[in-house]
């Protein structure tokens, strides 16, 4: 039938077949955006770095136990940094983990259906507060508490930063847990208790072990998170670099020092200036290092049913 | 019998002990995590309480702590919001539809949905290196508002595009099929159906990205924003023609965040107050946001039947 189609009706459905065209290259186009960012980030980090390479060596920057970048005496060695990282996010870890997978068993196992309706929203609240607002709160809040306890603790400290950073990851750390637990099949809860098994069997042996994978990948989403956290480090850890893996001392980490070094004026293209991109750098290698590590873990481990 | 009844209803009990232990455990857990929430927004609200009044929102910066108010902050963040939405929403959810709809499998599709995946994990400051690096320099954009609303687009973005594809996954295949049937083409079944019936869940990730962003200090910090700007930027609207001026995007400016960044590491309890009277209006402000979505995903939960 089509012969008996007007000409004005083939054009029209020409220029029709046109602006799909055009609308779907429109849309490609958009969703390639993401692609160049991430092209970005890398191009933007390795092209400083390089140049910052240029003024230190690698194997010094790896290996050097100072790091005072905007001194005379200049030395760069970001273990420095990294153990303030390091420090903070083992303290924030142990708050997170525990009690983020009890939240989350309580949550999905045990908790009355109403609670649950409650506690789920009020979590993703909680995962919704600016960290800037963490970071007064760990300052003036939780080290004077800290110090009634221990006086000698300083005003700066690790401690307090790692503690408010756990509390603040909790929220993603339970939610994400109790999803991967609810998502178990209700068949294999059924056939705990027939054996059986109390509630507290079943959740511990059974349920926990086949959500795994999913409990893994909160975890590494939650370390990621902390290793990239920044204003609660900034303003209750003190930005002095300091080598050390006593959390009751003050530290900076990788992301307080950028943050320092971007509240005072260094000149463009000067060596403190690319120092910030090569910690950046450090950061991104990292973290990128625990979501490959996610996607690992949730590949090897997955359960299908 | 070596086992006795005796012992066999000893060890049921001992188990269903741990039951109840594991219950208290576990509300002991959350009450952890909302009481230190409570502690939060109690501490923020009594020391901060003796600040808030009309003059604390109409007033600028100052060197006296009992002068000082957060009218550049929070008109700074209003401006770059509204760059941030400008750029965030059209990007987000035509990258939403196009990987939903039309993206047919092959490397490339693939290699944007890692991409993205991956972008949710970076941490925010590198963004804020990617935007000092690129924006201001090697565009030539400055510390402005539209380098900073740039940046926090690009951070929202994963959280507006996952939030469309999974809004536009929900819609079910009959409705395309109709459209089709109908003679509609693919951009018109979009236009005319998957966007309509998608928007409420596309609303509700753009109002979490946004809430995200709007509290972001990091990235903000390390493109070198002023922290004391004691003027507004230029007017949108002129009095005489072209009536429309965007002098404001690259107008030098602070922010919420910032400005309670910059209070707080002051040591004069006097700014703390400041400090602790911005966080009470941030965090107010967030929560209503992130409130506004978790109802909204609700009322969608109970009322979309296909």
């Amino acid at each position: 039938m089509a012969a008996v189609l007007p000409a004005a009706s083939l054009a029209h459905r020409r220029s029709r077949l046109v602006r799909e065209r055009i609308i779907e290259a429109i849309l490609f186009l958009a969703a390639l955006v993401s692609v160049f960012t991430t092209v970005g980030i890398v191009y933007i980090l390795v092209k400083e770095s390089i140049v910052f390479f240029r003024h230190v060596p690698v194997w010094q920057f790896l290996t050097d136990t100072q790091w005072t970048p905007l001194f005379d005496d200049a030395h760069f060695g970001i273990v420095v940094l990294l153990s303030g990282t390091l420090t903070s996010s083992m303290v924030a870890l142990a708050v997170a983990i525990p009690l983020g997978i009890i939240i989350a068993i309580y949550l999905s196992e045990f908790a009355p259906f109403r609670l649950r309706e409650v506690a789920k929203p009020f979590l993703e609240l909680l995962g919704g507060v600016p960290t800037i607002v963490y970071g007064y709160f760990a300052l003036l809040f939780v080290t004077p508490l800290l110090q009634r306890i221990y006086p000698e603790l300083p005003g700066f400290n690790l401690l307090s930063a790692g503690l408010v950073m756990g509390i603040m990851i909790i929220p993603y750390v339970a939610s994400i847990s109790e999803d991967a637990m609810r998502a178990v099949p209700m068949s294999l809860r059924e056939g705990s208790y027939a054996m059986g098994a109390t509630r507290f069997q079943t959740a511990t042996r059974v349920v926990v072990p086949a959500a795994f994978s999913g409990i893994a990948s909160a975890y590494i989403l939650g370390i990621s998170r902390a290793v990239g956290e920044t204003m609660i480090l900034a303003v209750a850890a003190g930005m002095q670099p300091n080598l050390t893996f006593n959390p009751l001392e003050p530290a900076a980490t990788i992301t307080a020092f950028i943050v320092q070094v971007a509240l005072g004026d260094l000149p463009h293209g000067s060596v403190g200036y690319q120092t910030i991109f090569a910690a950046g750098l450090t950061l991104l290698v990292f973290t990128l290092a625990f979501n490959v590590l996610g996607h690992v873990l949730r590949r090897r481990f997955r359960e299908a049913y | 019998m070596a086992v006795s009844m005796q012992s066999v209803k000893k060890q049921v009990r001992r188990r269903k002990r741990w039951d109840v232990i594991f219950a208290l455990v576990g509300i002991v857990a959350l009450m952890i995590g909302v009481l230190t929430f409570v502690a939060l927004f109690a501490e923020m609200a009594m020391n901060g309480a003796g600040r808030l009044s009309v003059d604390f929102f109409t007033s600028f910066p100052s060197r006296r702590a009992g002068q000082a108010g957060i009218l550049s902050a929070w008109v700074g963040s209003t401006l770059v919001m509204l760059v941030t939405a400008a750029v965030a929403v059209p990007l987000g959810v035509a990258s939403g539809i196009y990987l939903e709809e039309y993206a047919r499998k092959h490397w490339l599709t693939d290699l944007i949905e890692i991409n993205i995946t991956n972008l949710a994990g970076v941490p925010s400051i590198v963004y804020g290196l990617l935007a000092l690096g690129l924006f201001v320099y090697q565009f030539g954009l400055g510390q402005s508002i539209l380098s900073a609303g740039l940046t926090l687009a690009l951070l929202i973005l994963p959280v507006v595009i996952v939030a469309t594809r999974e809004a536009i996954r929900a819609i079910p295949q009959g409705i395309r099929e109709g459209s089709y049937a109908c003679g509609a083409t693919q951009w018109q079944t979009v236009r005319y159906h998957i966007l309509p019936y998608s928007s409420a869940g596309i609303l509700t990730g753009v109002i979490i990205g946004m809430a995200r962003a709007i509290g972001e200090t990091a990235p903000i910090i390390t493109i070198g924003a002023l922290t004391f700007i004691a003027f507004l930027p230029p007017a949108p609207i002129a009095a005489e023609p072209p009536f429309v001026s965007f002098e404001w995007l690259f107008s030098p400016f602070t922010v919420m965040p910032i400005q309670m960044f910059n209070w707080t590491s002051r040591p004069e309890a006097a700014f703390h107050q400041n400090a602790a009277a911005a966080g009470f209006v941030l965090v107010v402000m967030t929560l209503a946001m992130n409130g506004a979505a978790i109802w909204l995903r609700y009322r969608l939960r109970r009322n979309i039947k296909w």
